[in-house]
């Protein structure tokens, strides 16, 4: 087992430099940095040029992801523009925890700048993620021992519905339902935007409050996906013989379900949880600019049109590496749930 | 699934009426007795004929034409749906965009059935160090989520394509650019299915035959393997054709999509955020539009698969 860790882990070091070769040269091309640089308009030749220079965008793109990568401290660069390099570079690269300075907002390092959004994401990423797996598992089960029932059959539909929505077509209803609405009928109503209220203050019941919203459209798409799937494999479970057996030991129907059939009926939602990572935190870029939620997914978006490629880089190398390590870690949490999986 | 349909083409393909059932028929079969499959179909050829015969109500010029005194007007009878925020009539928007929505849905998925299935078919049928780097670079495309390379790839080819005259109407040229990199970015899927039934069906007894009379590598891949493989590819474009649409929806709701003044059902949604309260015809049309679709190509797709494949249960 430990083995097979390791060589997964191996692996995973090429993936993650293809990955970035692949997404730095998209990103690098994808316009001009200094055109929207802190607002200023730079009219002069020379003042490009040597702005360019000392941010290293005149290199050519291998050379800058070479840089990137793992810093020029090695190298000298050419800083007064006559030629001849004779300046040792600063950049110390990524692998050695460097992402580079943001283009952006001057004199800030990508990283600080990623850091004080991550927490807002996984503030809301966390709970999404409990809550799909609670709600999924427990509609799927529901549905599934009552097969065909008038109960069933609603909740397929439903489920199917929810799972052909976009994200903020749901965001933009539930907002017009829960805050328009409520608003106007006189109840109790949700705030929509932001993560407090200025007048209040950042307290938890606030920040609370202010994620209902957010976490409902981003979950409810995914529950109604996973239920059918947990519906599907509960069905299969609960025809086998070794349930008919519990059944006929004259165990409760409660234990039956929750301590044998549901072991086996949650193993394939370990891997569809593990995969479907990439899809949330897609979700959040969506979720987060409809709600106004300072995290990284609006981060990116600023950023990207921006051309900022530090800081864009850094948030999507990030989120490759969680999905990357969360996909080994499925794989293992799988053999070690499974005992009929075997990893050499 | 492959012994079913060599075994039903033989007969038909010289003796004509011999065989009462064919593939297609035993299909066809399977996919009526599928209520909500066919309650799709029905749905999607009205949004079609929606986007089609309402364009001989309306003109483009008509959808892009802005009236300002008539700002953010609520539905009336000269307005049915409203209009938005530049005084443009939504029903008449929803009706060009709906065209443009459901041609990027297609064209998208015809991109990423092209690129997956030869990525697919070479990475399985040759193996080795070409299987593992296809299936390298596979990987390291499907593990970034796609929302993000579809807006890194949105700026990488924003204003690099031209604006194009087709049948007599003009595309913005983000039309195309959404349309390529939808296909570019959706295709891993479809390349792991294909390269899964290209592993399994090389070895085969009637591929070992191929390859004794003399066939070339192209043909035993596409005449020989590829049919086989029909089925997987039908139900993941299906699907696929709803996936796009959702994407395009999502990029052009973020702003990095379509340009106007050509619309979408998804910039039509774009920023409509800050109306939720004032204006919900601003988004209540489009969005409702794109839910419809996507949910009837799901039972379609739903449909298919059950009636190609009929050893899988849902």
């Amino acid at each position: 087992m430990s083995q097979y860790i390791i060589r997964r882990l191996l692996q995973a070091i090429p993936l993650l430099i293809i990955i970035s070769l692949l997404l730095f040269v998209l990103m690098r091309s994808t316009g001009d940095p200094l055109a929207t640089m802190g607002g200023r308009r730079m009219t002069r030749p020379e003042d490009r040029a040597r702005l360019s220079r000392l941010l290293g965008l005149d290199k050519p793109i291998y050379v800058q992801y070479l840089y990137w990568l793992i810093g020029n401290d090695w190298a000298k660069v050419d800083m007064d523009g006559d030629g001849v390099p004779e300046t040792p570079g600063k950049q110390i690269g990524v692998l050695r925890g460097d992402f580079g300075k943001s283009l952006v907002i001057r004199g800030k390092q990508a990283w600080e700048i990623i850091w004080e959004r991550l927490p807002n994401t996984l503030l809301l990423m966390i709970p999404a993620e409990i809550i799909v797996i609670l709600f999924s598992l427990i509609v799927g089960i529901y549905s599934a021992l009552r097969q065909y029932s008038f109960t069933d059959h609603f909740i397929t539909t439903l489920s199917f519905i929810g799972y052909s929505m976009p994200i903020f077509f749901v965001a933009l209803v539930s907002m017009y339902i829960f805050a328009v609405k409520f608003k106007q009928w006189g109840l109790p109503y949700l705030p929509t935007v932001g993560m407090f209220d200025p007048q209040v203050g950042k307290t938890p019941y606030q920040v609370a409050l202010h994620m209902i919203l957010p976490l409902f459209s981003m979950t409810m798409i995914t529950v109604a996906g996973y239920s059918r799937y947990v519906r599907s494999t509960m069905l299969e479970v609960i025809s086998q013989d070794y349930i008919r057996t519990a059944r006929a030991k004259g165990l409760q129907e409660r234990s039956v379900v929750i301590l044998h059939a549901l072991k086996n009926a949650a193993l394939p939602l370990v891997t569809i949880v593990g995969l479907d990572i990439p899809l949330l935190l897609g979700g959040a870029i969506v979720t987060e600019s409809i709600f106004a939620w300072p995290g990284m997914g609006r981060l990116f978006l600023d950023h990207v049109s921006r051309a900022d490629t530090p800081v864009v880089m850094g948030i999507l190398m990030l989120i490759s590496l969680a999905v990357v390590f969360s996909q080994i870690i499925t794989d293992i949490v799988y053999a070690w749930l499974d005992p009929r999986i075997r990893y050499t | 699934m492959g012994d079913i349909m060599k075994s039903a083409a033989a007969p038909t393909y010289n003796t004509l009426d011999t065989s009462p059932l064919s593939l297609r028929m035993l299909v066809w079969r399977r996919f009526r007795r599928h209520r909500m499959a066919m309650a799709g179909i029905i749905v999607l050829i009205l949004l079609v004929l929606y986007a089609i015969a309402g364009a001989l109500f309306f003109s483009e010029a008509y959808a892009n034409h802005t009236e300002t005194s008539l700002r953010l007007a609520p539905p009336s009878s000269e307005h049915l749906f409203g209009t938005d925020t530049i005084g443009r009539d939504i029903l008449a928007r929803t009706i060009y965009g709906g065209q443009i929505s459901l041609l990027i849905g297609l064209a998208a998925v015809v991109v990423q059935v092209i690129v997956g299935v030869i990525v697919g078919a070479i990475a399985g049928y040759y193996g080795g160090w070409i299987d593992s780097l296809l299936m390298r670079f596979t990987e390291a495309m499907f593990n970034v989520p796609q929302l993000f390379l579809l807006l890194v790839m949105a700026k990488f080819f924003a204003g690099k394509i031209p604006t194009i005259e087709f049948l007599g109407r003009t595309f913005s040229g983000s039309v195309i650019v959404i349309i390529i990199i939808i296909g570019l970015t959706s295709w891993m899927y479809l390349a792991r299915i294909v390269r899964a039934d290209f592993l399994s069906l090389k070895e085969r007894e009637f591929i070992q035959a191929a390859h004794t009379i003399g066939a070339r590598n192209r043909a035993v891949i596409f005449r020989h393997i590829l049919p086989n493989t029909v089925a997987p590819i039908i139900v993941s474009a299906t699907l696929g054709v709803a996936n796009a649409i959702l994407s395009e929806a999502y990029i052009s709701f973020l702003g990095l999509g379509v340009q106007p003044p050509t619309a979408t059902w998804g910039n039509m949604l774009n920023g409509a955020y800050n109306y939720i309260e004032t204006a919900p015809w601003l988004w209540i049309f489009p969005g409702l539009l794109i839910v419809l679709t996507v949910l009837s190509i799901n039972f379609l797709g739903d449909g298919l698969r059950d009636a190609l494949d009929p050893t899988t249960i849902t």
